[in-house]
């Protein structure tokens, strides 16, 4: 079954993409008993974005597991589940803290089934928030996916809708591969954080897929190809519907980092010939590089016009509501980039 | 209560390993001439041999099973040939051929052997979480299993060991943590990087039991890892020991260890196998005749390994692009 259908299929519940999280691993708990979660403040509080809400009271403690503050440690312990067959999902409660794991990561998440010869598999989840926007600082609010997707070995989603939270974390769970699952807290839905609209949506109840390293279009348009990915993608498709009438504007939602979709992209830009990227993620040496390189490696004459980039400059992330959003990608600036490039 | 015939089996499985660390280190340094150069030969890369340290793994490995999980660090030979890893398909893996355990993309600090539960980290201590998580794993299952974390003294100054202790010790996991302490990390030694002398103390900070084995000494390795076994077997949780070792050889080959001075005289008048086949001698366990036969056995299926390697084809390279993802 397709997504489109699916995604015609999905009726009226509308739910947060935290609740489409939490649907997703509960299913697939009931399922399979493999299927365990563990990480800091995932049982009674529910994950301090909303990730496990609801899981504790089903499961309990035993597969609800809040963990103490030992991110290698348990991490680690993930791991070692997993290679033995268990399929556990392990929540690092913010990107940012990857710096006292990393190591797990991507020297053993990452690298044993390739190190094995293929004989090992690390079939886990290891979800986690990102992004920014609500004053947190520079240690609280990056995303930095593209340093995770650099290193090979893991794959990398990002989702930007409860629809596909729900059905890339049901991939991301019975993938045979380690999957960080990389939510915006902005796109959670939560009662406590301002929100697009976006971010409460049509969800079916029973269990599906979205296929991990398929981007999907998430507005036709025929001038202009605007690729982006998470909560960016709210932004996007503000601006796409604002422009209707005058800009045909295409969102593309990668929804997947890495595996990167390049044939989508290649696909979209070879129709439009114009390219806008819009990354939360910071610009230099990121994700928005490799989506020119994709372009530029294939034809740099698909492009009719210099590609612009709408991404978080290469400063840490301020804490000052006037600095963060000077950094951040706002719809002011994505609007901006798309005029640029019309233009050219 | 270890009986005569343990004890000739611990010799041999002694022997054995040394056999296979002395025939690895000829072939590693056989054509790395005229200036020696790490990365050529038919061995390339770094690689850290564990003459000295033969008692570690034989007294613990003899009281584990097939499905019992290992974590080994970056100098793993002796612990997994001790585990039952296959010998032809390591050494293929240790010489980059296509028939290693591997298939040539592992190498000598990343042997991995699913059917043994056995695995290395070349990144100190970082192997032990996961021997907790495999600990968890079977403990979930409810198996019998357990899972055994091995790391060098040096370890136990990174944070990992400590959050793996304290892990397994608050889930009551079915872990062993051992620690090998022959004294050195590289040239660092250990009286210069702890106040604390004897790590088997740091279990009390978990509130779990700890052992200093002294000695280096196989049947007493073999009595304090089977009791923490035989606990870890029947949900007592975790032990931290710590044994006392000896590097006969450089931290790595090559390592001239101008450092060591005197010391490296004291260490090889510990190498615990002449010291374990006089005591066997006296005992009556082992003759001249015997040991000769031992070591020409362990000889034979040395460079039976070592052939098979070499006769072995290496990995095609497009190989290079398999096995990212599965």
């Amino acid at each position: 079954m397709t997504t489109a259908t699916l995604k015609s299929e999905a009726g009226t519940r509308r739910l947060t993409t935290a609740k489409a999280i939490s649907e997703a691993i509960a299913q697939e708990m009931r399922a399979n008993q493999d299927v365990f979660v563990m990480g800091e403040d995932v049982g009674a509080y529910g994950g301090i974005f909303g990730s496990t809400g609801g899981l504790f009271d089903e499961f309990g403690a035993s597969r609800i597991i809040d963990t103490p503050i030992s991110e290698t440690g348990f991490i680690g312990a993930g791991i070692g589940a997993a290679v033995e067959g268990m399929r556990p999902i392990v929540e690092l409660m913010f990107v940012d803290f990857f710096g006292v794991c990393m190591d797990q990561i991507y020297n053993h998440m990452a690298k044993i089934h390739y190190e094995s010869g293929g004989n090992v598999k690390v079939p886990m989840v290891l979800m986690m928030a990102a992004g920014g926007g609500y004053s947190d600082g520079a240690q609280h609010s990056q995303c930095l996916w593209a340093t995770f997707a650099h290193m090979p070995g893991m794959k990398i989603v990002a989702p930007s809708n409860p629809y596909d939270a729900k059905g890339l974390m049901i991939s991301a769970i019975r993938d045979d591969n380690p999957v960080l699952f990389m939510f915006h807290k902005g796109v959670m839905g939560l009662p406590w954080m301002a929100k697009n609209p976006r971010s409460i949506g049509p969800v079916p109840e029973d269990p599906y897929v979205v296929p991990i390293g398929k981007a999907a279009i998430a507005h036709e348009g025929s001038d202009v190809t605007v690729v982006s990915i998470s909560l960016s993608v709210q932004h996007c498709l503000d601006v796409a519907e604002g422009l209707e009438g005058k800009i045909s504007v295409e969102v593309i939602d990668l929804r997947t980092i890495a595996p990167l979709d390049r044939d989508a992209i290649l696909a979209s830009v070879s129709k439009t010939g114009r390219l806008v990227i819009v990354d939360e993620d910071y610009k230099s040496f990121g994700l928005s590089g490799e989506i020119v390189a994709t372009i530029t490696d294939k034809d740099p004459k698909l492009l009719k016009a210099p590609v612009q980039r709408v991404c978080h400059p290469d400063v840490p992330i301020p804490y000052s509501r006037v600095l963060e959003y000077e950094a951040l990608p706002t719809r002011e600036k994505i609007q901006a980039a798309i005029h640029t490039v019309m233009k050219a | 209560m270890v009986t005569d015939q343990m004890r000739l089996d611990f010799y041999k499985q002694m022997v054995r390993i040394r056999t296979y660390e002395e025939l690895i280190k000829r072939d590693y340094h056989a054509d790395k001439t005229p200036a020696w150069d790490i990365g050529a030969g038919l061995i390339p890369g770094e690689m850290h041999l564990s003459a000295g340290q033969e008692p570690v793994a034989v007294g613990l490995c003899a009281n584990l099973r097939d499905s019992d999980a290992i974590t080994a660090p970056h100098r793993p030979h002796h612990l997994a040939l001790a585990k039952g890893v296959d010998m032809k398909a390591m050494t293929a893996e240790i010489f980059g051929r296509a028939s290693g355990l591997s298939h040539g993309k592992g190498g000598h600090m990343h042997l991995f052997d699913p059917s043994q539960h056995f695995s290395c980290s070349g990144i100190i201590a970082e192997g032990l979480p996961v021997a907790v998580g495999q600990a968890m794993a079977f403990s979930r299952r409810k198996t019998e299993n357990i899972a055994v974390g091995v790391a060098g003294e040096g370890a136990t100054n990174q944070g990992a060991f400590h959050e793996a202790l304290n892990l397994a010790a608050e889930w009551k996991l079915p872990v062993v943590f051992v620690i090998e302490d022959n004294d050195w990390a590289i040239s660092v030694p250990k009286k210069v990087s702890t106040s604390v002398r004897d790590n088997s103390l740091r279990a009390a900070a978990y509130g779990i039991p700890g052992a200093r084995i002294e000695g280096n000494d196989v049947e007493k390795i073999y009595e304090a890892t089977k009791h923490a076994v035989d606990q870890a077997r029947a949900g007592g949780g975790p032990t931290l020991l710590e044994i006392h070792t000896v590097r006969l050889w450089g931290h790595f080959e090559g390592d001239a260890q101008a450092y060591r001075g005197a010391e490296l005289t004291a260490a090889e008048a510990m190498d615990p196998i002449p010291l374990y086949e006089t005591r066997l001698t006296a005992a009556n366990i082992l003759n001249k005749t015997s040991v000769a036969s031992i070591k020409l056995e362990a000889g034979k299926e040395v460079e039976a390994a070592i052939a098979f390697a070499k006769s072995s084809p290496e990995p095609l390279a497009s190989d290079t692009y398999q096995h990212v993802f599965a």
